[in-house]
């Protein structure tokens, strides 16, 4: 396992698989009378968002609980950051407090990696501007696998060989699509993106990935079909008319939903504008795995914390 | 030995010995706990597990019906974690009505500190509370570092401290053997 998660880029096929196989057990203690592990007993993680975020701070906070371990929340809101306090100095600071991890939220794109040269504790990216959000692709590779792949006890080892996934939105502006395309075809998954023109990043050509942008001819042969939220916030300009165009041209509702083949299932990485890129009766479907996603985000983040933090540093074995 | 890694190893128990043993602890399982009624064997992961399923077996051969068994992977509650790379996690698999009010019995192959059985009892807290926890081993080898004893034993097997214990078995390994040899390094 790497010292830090910074990009699913980074992770080989044997670190996500022992991931997911490591969630996979996790999973169960979710089921227990007693939902909880004395494994990071002592150790404290920093949940550090200088952006808005409700799920995925509170999913690596429930993570963190569930595994002992003490947890910090900063978020630049309300703190020494609104007076000016440098991300380096913020990081050092909280570090001379004692943090093992800093799982760290940021508006720029690369500030995980910068803080990772500045502190011994680990680093995970809990999302950095457009770049990427690793545990979130993770978790979604684990849903993946727990929905299609043959039976449970067969699962541990197992990647996503020849799954189809196709993910949909606003590519440009995601870290959910950059970091999915990347562990998922670590994964062996076969991996398309639909966008507008105007939403599909110019160096898509560099991507492991097909793109297009006829979504009914994709949806046809999709095994999973991932609906990107339209990200309003980080939209400088207009790149689309309307949003009504938009949800025509490329919102999932019910009768596009019908093309897609019978076991295939429709993913969100929440949260999610319904109306807008997916209709709600798509989202309340059977074949909607975003509830068994948010639950697939805790078990997903405890083993990810448990591979960083149980376990000896390297070098000290 | 067939198998390099175990050249210069001594074999303790042959395949034979390994049957005949299992067979009396299934029939003093039985003994002591009246008929098997509500037992579950927990079988700690890898051999463990094996274990526990034979002796399950036989349980279900001599009263006919099957004993109930599982498996319980204890690396979460270890007390050594932080001394090696974190690692793989193993299979906990409880019977569907849980442990509460049974009679357990954690199944593993070799008894030596005694820390993995305290991880054991640690982790099986979690899960519930049984009416009585027992052990069972294949081989007791000594140097006990904390206050537990096993209840079933198939050998005691006198060692010295720096000598390893290595028990094999047909489901994983390909044949049946208890080695006694030098600890690498």
């Amino acid at each position: 396992m790497k010292r830090h998660l910074i990009s699913a880029g980074d992770l080989s096929r044997d670190d996500a698989v022992l991931i997911l196989d490591t969630a996979a057990e996790l999973a169960s203690v979710a089921g227990r009378p007693i939902r909880k592990l004395p494994t990071l007993r002592g150790m404290t993680v920093v949940n550090l968002f200088y952006e808005d975020s409700t799920r995925t701070r509170t999913s690596f906070e429930a993570a963190a609980k569930r595994l002992s371990a003490d947890v910090i929340n900063f978020s630049a809101k309300g703190s020494s950051v609104a007076k000016g306090e440098s991300l380096k100095d913020t990081a050092l600071t909280l570090e001379a407090m004692g943090a093992d991890a800093i799982v760290i939220r940021h508006p720029a794109s690369g500030a995980p990696r910068r803080l990772a040269n500045w502190i011994t504790g680990r680093v995970v990216n809990a999302g950095d501007g457009t770049h990427e959000h690793p545990t979130q692709a993770l978790l979604d590779a684990f849903t993946i696998r727990e929905r299609l792949t043959s039976p449970e006890s067969d699962q541990r080892g197992q990647g996503l060989d020849g799954i189809r996934v196709t993910i949909v939105g606003d590519v440009l502006h995601s870290r959910v699509a950059r970091s999915n395309v990347l562990l998922l075809t670590t994964l062996g998954a076969e991996v398309t993106v639909v966008a507008p023109p105007t939403l599909m990043p110019h160096a898509i050509g560099t991507w492991p990935c097909k793109a297009s942008y006829d979504l009914d001819a994709e949806l046809r042969k999709a095994d999973v079909v991932m609906m990107l939220r339209v990200q309003q916030e980080r939209m400088t300009a207009a790149y689309f008319p309307t949003v009504r165009e938009y949800r025509r041209r490329y919102g999932l509702d019910t009768d596009r939903m019908a093309l897609l083949p019978e076991h295939a299932i429709v993913m969100h990485p929440g949260p999610m504008n319904r109306g807008v890129e997916i209709a709600a009766e798509v989202a309340d479907s059977p074949r909607s795995t975003i509830v068994a996603q948010v639950a697939n985000g805790v078990t997903v983040r405890m083993a990810v914390l448990y591979l960083m933090l149980g376990g000896a540093a390297e070098g000290t074995e | 030995m067939t198998r390099p890694e175990y050249e210069g190893w001594k074999a303790v128990l042959t395949p034979d010995e390994i049957r005949r043993a299992l067979t009396r602890i299934a029939h003093e399982i039985l003994e002591r706990t009246h008929g098997g009624e509500g037992v579950v064997l927990l079988g700690i992961p890898t051999r463990g597990v094996y274990l526990a399923r034979r002796l399950a077996a036989r349980i279900g051969e001599f009263e006919n019906a099957p004993a109930q068994v599982g498996s319980l992977d204890v690396t979460m509650h270890r007390d050594d974690l932080r001394l090696r790379p974190a690692r793989a996690l193993q299979r906990t698999e409880v019977p569907a009505d849980g442990v509460d009010g049974k009679t357990v019995v954690l199944v593993d192959d070799v008894l030596f500190s005694g820390r993995t059985i305290r991880a054991a009892l640690d982790a099986l807290n979690d899960l519930g509370r049984p009416r009585a926890v027992q052990l069972a081993v294949l081989v007791d080898r000594g140097h006990r570092e904390l206050p537990i004893r096993a209840d079933y034993v198939g050998k005691n097997l006198p060692t010295a401290h720096r000598e390893a214990v290595r028990v094999l078995l047909t489901e994983i390994d390909g044949e049946d053997s208890v080695l006694l040899g030098e600890r690498a390094r």
